[in-house]
């Protein structure tokens, strides 16, 4: 097992192990620890190998490595890959194989990178525990009592127990960063409109992104390196062009002087957890040591950050889950195809059975915000709200280089702990949601190990399109901390 | 203004056209948009709506989009915004259509067309693009889908409430058509589907201020149809309101067969589509210069060019209209009206013998045989005196049927006039020499026998002797 792609490549070069012998290392790791923690809805193991040959054909050739040569992947299920099924976490697409490689999994091929399977995700990505997939929950390798987080909770376990060098997650809310949170690895949340979404199972198309998990900071950037940049078949990704973030960072000193970090007042105020509290405060020590400045900013509106991000996003996700009627693909009762049902109740059978209970909790809240009489008191007032929030982030941003905060109220919670409770749920999401309404790139960087055996990390925000200052002060705290270092018992 | 409809209510139609944009591709995606014999052909993981799947604007349908409205005289967004209208049915596939919706690529304009001789001016409310559904067909029992059509792009052209008649609207959907064919926004094929005709009809008590409440008419695939159909909803809405009736506000669909039409839903106030700004798709932006580039690119539009023709070749306004109300067949007016010099002449024959066999035959336009050139060469000898009006009838046919030119047919049928006077005046003395009866009697007063000899020279010549001539010898002949 490897903590990073650059010390792979190093033996893989070196002739010291080959590509197949690590993917199947990779495999047995999954046998022996995914009974357990159940990161993976499915497995690839022959498309895998088979990549991991043409990758040792290519490394004795000598040809130059791509960016991902020969990296084992865990793909959340929510990315389209060509005749490998892709769920989304729920029964509606149990069975679905997509016809087609979503743009970044197309990009992850074309530099070499190669996909172990699918990974465990709450259904459709709504949730942060990953209990509401379809297919149990994912558990956190640090403590099986635990939630790994989500929804990219099978991303996250799965890098976090070494069954997979890197992973793709979707961010809508939050779902890369407070996963890797509460699984102790790295999780980087890129701008809105930095990668593609073509060929992503949609849940809020305003919020969605595609982000990154690794044991370093490097291989997040890495990954985000080999997939990022405009895609015709997407419009709303941004025609800015991708630095060499890996190049940049030759440069990084790891002084920190001149470095402006903005402590978010409305955020500081909210921290009640001891675990996180001591990790920020570690945090903080360390960058201060390191010659950063620390600049309090307030963010006033924050404050109605939850409720804004899920006015938008539920109402997108309403939206877009409409397409899930059981006639062209997905989920299609067996009384609908008895032939017996109304068009209406084809309809409604189809999607009560194919949905979870979370799934259509969304849909009612979403088509309830954009129904007439509503559509301004709701939808509307949550976009307005959205845009002050993005306004005074951006008047932030004319002070610090970037924002420390923590990434969630708490570690990890207990299985079951806040299932029945929504509403204290929704209100875990409070330290990442404003980040996506903001469309801004955010990384979680793990700390350390606090009570329960349980990881503790922080988040750093940037401005759109500045995810080099995540990079180079995520450094900083990664080399100090060194928590990939840390492997858990599972 | 043109005349009331009916003696006690006034009549108030409003017509949405949707238009088929001409792109080869669909409106967000790359799969062809053309007909396809095969079902399920172009269906892209976008027009499916795959999970994950994203839509781009096609800037064709952009391009048509703006073109139209130029024409129209609307003013055209510069940001224009799509939105989601969201309803269930099996052949719309994402559960939702992207639409435009309160803020479209076009607003306002005017649409003007003659009407029994008058003027009428219809306002335009708005055009906005959206995309097409498949294509549902109902077996007992089950149902088949076809989802080439879904995402073909389309342009919606909304009026305001301003016809007072079905033959205003007829017309003004044809006028519509017409400019669409002009600008080669669209084929205009109301049959194929290509041009789709929604009509909102209602009625008020003559003079009040107040709109009835409408029924939207569907399934409309012709413009005699259009007409038919309103004139059975207006009857069908008046009786009901002097029986004291109220009308139900639905959309129904005519039936041509049974020239009725039937409620198909209550509408629209049951329905809330929850339509929200499409949030794949980023506002669709134009520059000024962009809508000057297009506006450089219209062409002669039927109304200026019927007024050209009335100015430069003279045409009754009755003619220009004519000729103009199809762009083919305006351009072979000209060439017909340049070449032949006599401008009326072509607009005749266009507008006669042409125009019945093109509905004889049917046959488009721009699939009609006969050379621009052999048109005019014919009226040329018609002019000439080369060959007579009743021959001339004889070598279109010959034209309409093979192709051939005019005068090769004249030359190798030998329809030629005759002219000469030797010629002529031989094929008298043969008619005078076998009736010798028919003069006596002629001679002794029976006048009218006059045209009895000029048909057996007709007869005799086969129908080609010069009439002048004719006339000059036999009355010289006879009444020496």
């Amino acid at each position: 097992m490897f903590d990073s792609v650059k010390d792979y490549h190093e033996k893989l070069v070196s002739g010291e192990i080959t590509a197949v012998e690590t993917v199947k290392s990779y495999f047995e790791k999954i046998k022996s620890l995914d009974g357990s923690i159940n990161a993976f809805i499915s497995i690839d193991k022959e498309a895998a190998i088979k990549t991991a040959e043409a990758v040792d054909v290519k490394v004795k050739s000598g040809k130059k490595l791509g960016l991902l040569e020969g990296v084992p992947f865990s793909i959340k299920d929510m990315f389209c890959t060509k005749g490998l099924a892709t769920t989304a976490g729920s029964r509606m697409l149990k069975d679905f194989v997509p016809p087609y490689d979503a743009s970044v999994i197309k990009k992850l091929k074309s530099q070499g990178g190669l996909i172990l399977g699918k990974a465990n995700q709450d259904e459709f990505a709504m949730g942060s525990s990953n209990e509401t997939s379809f297919f149990g929950p994912s558990l956190n390798p640090w403590n099986k009592e635990r939630v790994p987080g989500g929804s990219s909770g099978g991303s996250a376990a799965s890098v976090a127990a070494r069954m997979a060098m890197c992973s793709f997650g979707t961010d809508t809310g939050g779902s890369v960063r407070q996963p890797a949170h509460f699984c102790g690895t790295v999780g980087l949340k890129p701008t809105y409109g930095r990668v593609s979404r073509y060929g992503v199972v949609a849940f809020a198309s305003s919020l969605d992104q595609t982000g990154f998990f690794s044991l370093k900071v490097e291989d997040a950037f890495r990954t985000a390196q080999a997939v990022s940049g405009k895609d015709s078949n997407d419009n709303t990704t941004s025609s800015v062009e991708v630095p060499d973030w890996l190049e940049m960072a030759r440069s990084f000193s790891g002084d920190l002087k001149g470095k402006k970090i903005g402590l978010v007042k409305e955020y500081e105020e909210s921290v009640v957890d001891a675990a996180v509290k001591d990790t920020m405060d570690k945090a903080k020590e360390l960058l201060k040591s390191k010659g950063a400045e620390f600049v309090e900013v307030s963010l006033p509106l924050v404050k109605h950050g939850v409720s804004a991000y899920y006015l938008v996003a539920t109402s997108e996700a309403a939206s877009n889950l409409s397409r899930y009627d059981g006639v062209r693909y997905g989920h299609r009762s067996e009384l609908a195809e008895s032939g017996k049902l109304s068009l209406e109740d084809f309809y409604a059978q189809n999607r009560t059975e194919g949905f979870g209970d979370e799934v259509k909790r969304r849909i009612l809240l979403g088509n309830f915000a954009l129904s007439s009489g509503y559509y301004d008191a709701y939808y509307k007032k949550a976009c307005q709200i959205r845009s002050m929030i993005r306004d005074q982030y951006m008047d932030a941003f004319k002070k610090v280089d970037c924002i420390l905060a923590p990434v969630a109220a708490s570690t990890a919670f207990e299985l079951q702990d806040r299932i029945n409770d929504p509403m204290r749920k929704f209100l875990n999401d409070y330290f990442t949601v404003t980040v996506n309404l903001a469309g801004l790139p955010g990384l979680t960087i793990p700390i350390q190990k606090t009570e329960n055996n349980l990881p503790c990390g922080v988040q750093l925000i940037a401005n759109q399109f500045k995810e080099v200052e995540l990079f180079e002060v995520g450094q900083v705290l990664e080399n100090e901390f060194k928590f990939y270092k840390e492997v858990p018992n599972v | 203004m043109s005349k009331p409809y009916l003696e006690n209510w006034d009549v108030v139609i409003g017509l949405e056209i949707h238009a088929q944009l001409a792109s080869q591709t669909k409106i967000f995606a790359g799969d062809s948009a053309t007909y396809s014999e095969q079902p399920n052909q172009n269906i892209s993981t976008v027009t499916l709506g795959m999970p994950g799947a994203l839509p781009v604007i096609n800037e064709k349908a952009i391009e048509l989009s703006v073109k139209m409205g130029l024409a129209l005289g609307s003013e055209i967004r510069k940001k224009s915004v799509f939105s989601r209208k969201h309803y269930f049915y099996p052949d719309l596939p994402k559960g939702y259509q992207i639409s435009q919706f309160d803020l479209p690529i076009c607003e306002g304009g005017e649409v003007e067309f003659f009407v029994d001789g008058e003027l009428k001016k219809v306002r335009i409310e708005r055009a906005h693009m959206e995309e097409d559904a498949g294509k549902s067909t109902h077996r007992g029992g089950y149902s088949l889908i076809d989802y080439n059509r879904a995402g073909v792009p389309l342009l919606e052209i909304v009026t305001k409430p301003d016809m007072t008649s079905p033959k205003e609207a007829a017309e003004y959907a044809r006028t519509v058509r017409s400019i669409l064919r002009y600008l080669e926004v669209c084929d205009g094929n109301l049959e194929e589907g290509s041009m789709r005709c929604d009509c909102n009809i209602s009625l008020k008590p003559k003079g009040a201020k107040e709109l009835g409440i409408r029924t939207e008419l569907k399934n409309i695939n012709s413009f005699r149809f259009v007409e038919k159909a309103l004139e059975f909803e207006i009857s069908r809405q008046a009786a009901l309101l002097e029986a004291g009736e109220k009308i139900l506000q639905e959309t129904r669909l005519y039936d041509s067969t049974k020239n009725k039409t039937f409620s198909m839903r209550a509408k629209e106030d049951a329905m809330d589509y929850r339509y929200f700004p499409e949030p794949d798709l980023l506002p669709a932006e134009l520059t000024d210069e962009y809508i000057q580039k297009i506006r450089e690119t219209l062409p002669e539009l039927p109304k200026a060019k019927a007024e050209r023709f009335q100015k430069e070749y003279g045409l009754p306004e009755y003619d220009s209209l004519v000729m103009t109300s199809d762009k083919a067949m305006s351009i072979y007016f000209e060439e017909v009206a340049k070449l032949s010099e006599n401008s009326k002449a072509a607009s005749n024959w266009i507008m006669g013998e042409l125009l019945k066999n093109l509905k004889e035959d049917k046959v488009e336009f721009e699939d009609i045989k006969i050379e621009a050139a052999s048109l005019a060469a014919m009226i040329k000898m018609i002019d000439s005196g080369e060959i007579s009006g009743k021959i001339a009838k004889q070598v279109f046919l010959e034209m309409w049927k093979t192709g051939e030119d005019s005068s090769k047919i004249v030359k190798s049928k030998g329809l030629a006039q005759i002219s000469d006077p030797k010629i002529v005046e031989d094929i008298i003395d043969k008619v005078l020499a076998a009736s010798p009866g028919q003069i006596e009697q002629y001679r002794s007063g029976k006048s009218n026998l006059y045209g009895f000899f000029v048909g057996q020279v007709m007869k005799e010549s086969r129908g080609q002797a010069n009439p002048a001539l004719i006339n000059k010898f036999l009355k010289e002949k006879l009444e020496s």
